[in-house]
């Protein structure tokens, strides 16, 4: 089995968590292997991926069929042996979806839960740093209903970083929040995970959200690892068609290699340049819509590579940004035609949308990608 | 009827709270055995748990003179110890308590049932044992549904009267509750002391169900912050 593996390291190898499970689901076998190190690594995946059952078994909330599961050289699980330690012996502090904060108890008692053991000074103490953390200090008396869904969300992270948990899970955090208070959780979150710096896994299926709060990065389809990397590496150069869909990239074409560094892309209706060097034969080219360049014909010394007249079908508008959907050589021929996407900003588009068709538009060499079959 | 015997008020109210406090602490423990689990079994044992709601009370005595009696199967145990339960007062309780048990035991099943399932595992990963969940956590979100529960064991067991009859008889001073004195007033023709017993039960019910609103009123006040929505 490929085993997915943190490319940095950290304090060594014993600051790590470690998994390898498989589990039957009820559409499909989620079958993982992978390690965490001190860096966060946001789990990427379509809803019914497979996701949140890999946290829950992280947290000791769902037994895996078959496989080990161990935290800095501590095993939490192991199938074969039969270990399955509780969750409330692992901890892992676990951020649920709906923050499940405690409607019967206040905030500060919400924060305090794990803290039984220590004396009454030592746990208001405590609190009153979470709080402080973060940012939520003086809600401490009110109950959850009371309060905000950002000072919610801000108590459930307390709340589990208040057992000073070895590792911190996080179901799509900020998922029920509106666009503001989303900004506002991302600075706390890249806060915490700065401080933090033990494994702590974030799940998403917003491709901005992993690609923002997270170092590395892991894609999930249907309960498997379809990438494991640095983000970057998986944005720049996604390994597989799957990757590359899941990581928001709209465009695709069947390839043909032509030359060492030229291929026909079929969908599309024309022959690009690549920037580097074939290798292996590729099956398809993409490229994000935002590469996408429209070229004012009236400057001199712009790009000839890769250009080419396009004819706009539709196009469809964001607050800021539109998206056109292009037709290379020809005029639009509904239906069934593939079109190009591309994403450009509203001032932008106005400078050349009564420009009389086709536009010349340019697909750089080094914003294309190959795709293996 | 110069003098009245009061004794089948104590009687009916000491029943009654013993009853209650059985049903409570049982229906509470069969009903979290049971809450989140499933399979074929549990379905039989289910219909065995609400059988005595179903039965005619009449059945349900038959059945614990059955296993109570001098043959029977406990009666013998007992025997053996040196009690007798049948036609005794523990025999006005158990008769009660087994009739109201199906109801502390559905309602306080679905009040933990309705907990949502996520509150008890942040429980859990917050370091909880078990027990302090099920104290801390589910008790207290499902307390309003087992305080139904025990308002309706202690009402089913205050007007408990055919078990009662079949088990414990009808002897003035020590198994005679209300209910009973009552039949057996209007079977001697005492109408008179019949109508009484009637019109004391009536008033002790609005009474119980008086404090209770007023008690589980008092109660709401300091839930009403978290239980508002």
């Amino acid at each position: 089995m490929r085993r997915a593996s943190g490319a940095l390291g950290g304090r060594g190898a014993d600051v790590a968590l470690e998994v390898q499970i498989e589990k039957k689901l009820r559409d499909f076998r989620l079958d993982l292997s992978f390690t965490a190190g001190e860096v966060p690594l946001s789990i990427l995946g379509p809803s019914g991926s497979g996701k949140t059952m890999l946290l829950r078994c992280i947290a000791g909330l769902e037994r895996p069929d078959r496989g080990i599961i161990s935290l800095n050289g501590r095993v939490l699980t192991d199938a074969t042996r039969r270990i399955q330690v509780p969750a409330r012996e692992r901890r892992v502090g676990m951020l649920f979806q709906h923050y499940a904060l405690f409607p019967h108890r206040t905030i500060g008692e919400n924060i305090s839960f794990g803290l039984s053991a220590l004396p009454r000074d030592e746990r208001l103490r405590r609190v009153a740093d979470l709080l402080a953390r973060t940012h939520i200090t003086g809600i401490e008396n009110r109950y959850p209903q009371e309060v905000s869904g950002g000072e919610q969300q801000r108590a459930a992270l307390a709340r589990a970083l208040a057992i000073e948990p070895e590792a911190l899970l996080l179901d799509e955090p900020l998922s029920a929040l509106d666009t503001h208070l989303r900004s506002q959780m991302e600075v706390q979150l890249q806060e915490t995970f700065a401080t933090f710096r033990r494994p702590s896994l974030l799940v998403t299926h917003n491709i901005e959200e992993a690609y923002r709060l997270g170092e590395q990065m892991m894609v999930l389809s249907k309960g498997r690892i379809a990438a494991f990397g640095l983000k970057d590496t998986i944005f720049r150069s996604p390994p597989n068609l799957e990757v590359a869909r899941l990581t928001g990239c709209k465009n695709f074409s069947r390839a043909r290699a032509i030359s060492s560094d030229t291929i026909e892309a079929l969908d599309w209706n024309c022959t690009l340049q690549m920037g580097h060097p074939i290798g292996c034969s590729p099956a398809y080219v993409g490229i994000r819509a935002h590469h996408i360049e429209f070229i004012d014909p009236s400057q001199s010394g712009a790009a000839k590579q890769n250009v080419f007249p396009c004819w706009v079908s539709r196009s469809s508008e964001t607050p800021f940004r539109v998206t056109l959907y292009l037709s290379l050589y020809r005029p639009p021929r509904p239906p069934g035609e593939h079109y190009l996407q591309a994403e450009v900003f509203k001032e932008k588009w106005k400078g050349f949308r009564n420009r009389p068709e086709p536009l010349p538009v340019r697909l750089p060499p080094e914003a294309l990608f190959l795709l293996p079959e | 009827m110069n003098h009245v015997d009061l004794s089948p008020v104590w009687i009916s109210l000491a029943t009654s709270a013993t009853a209650t406090v059985l049903t409570l602490v049982a229906g509470l423990s069969a009903a979290v055995w049971r809450a989140r689990r499933s399979g074929q079994i549990l379905a039989i044992v289910d219909g065995l748990f609400l059988l005595p709601l179903v039965l005619p009370p009449t059945v349900v005595g038959f059945f614990l003179l059955l296993l109570f009696g001098r043959n029977g199967p406990l009666g013998k145990l007992l025997n053996h110890l040196g009690a007798t339960v049948v036609f005794s007062w523990p025999a006005t309780v158990i008769a009660a308590a087994v009739v109201a048990f199906p109801l502390m035991y559905l309602t306080a099943r679905g009040a933990l049932e309705q907990v949502d399932t996520h509150f008890l595992q942040a429980a859990r990963t917050l370091g909880a044992s078990e027990w302090r969940v099920f104290r801390e956590i589910a008790l207290p979100l499902a307390w309003p549904g087992v305080l139904a529960g025990t308002i309706l064991s202690f009402a089913r067991a205050l007007g408990e009267f055919g078990a009662t009859l079949m088990v414990a008889g009808n002897i003035p001073g020590r198994t005679a509750t209300i209910p009973i004195a009552i039949y057996f007033a209007v079977e001697a023709d005492d109408i008179r002391a019949a109508l009484v017993w009637c019109l004391i039960d009536v008033v002790i019910s609005l009474a119980l169900l008086g404090g209770l609103y007023y008690w589980t009123n008092a109660q709401g006040l300091g839930r009403a912050r978290w239980a508002r929505r």
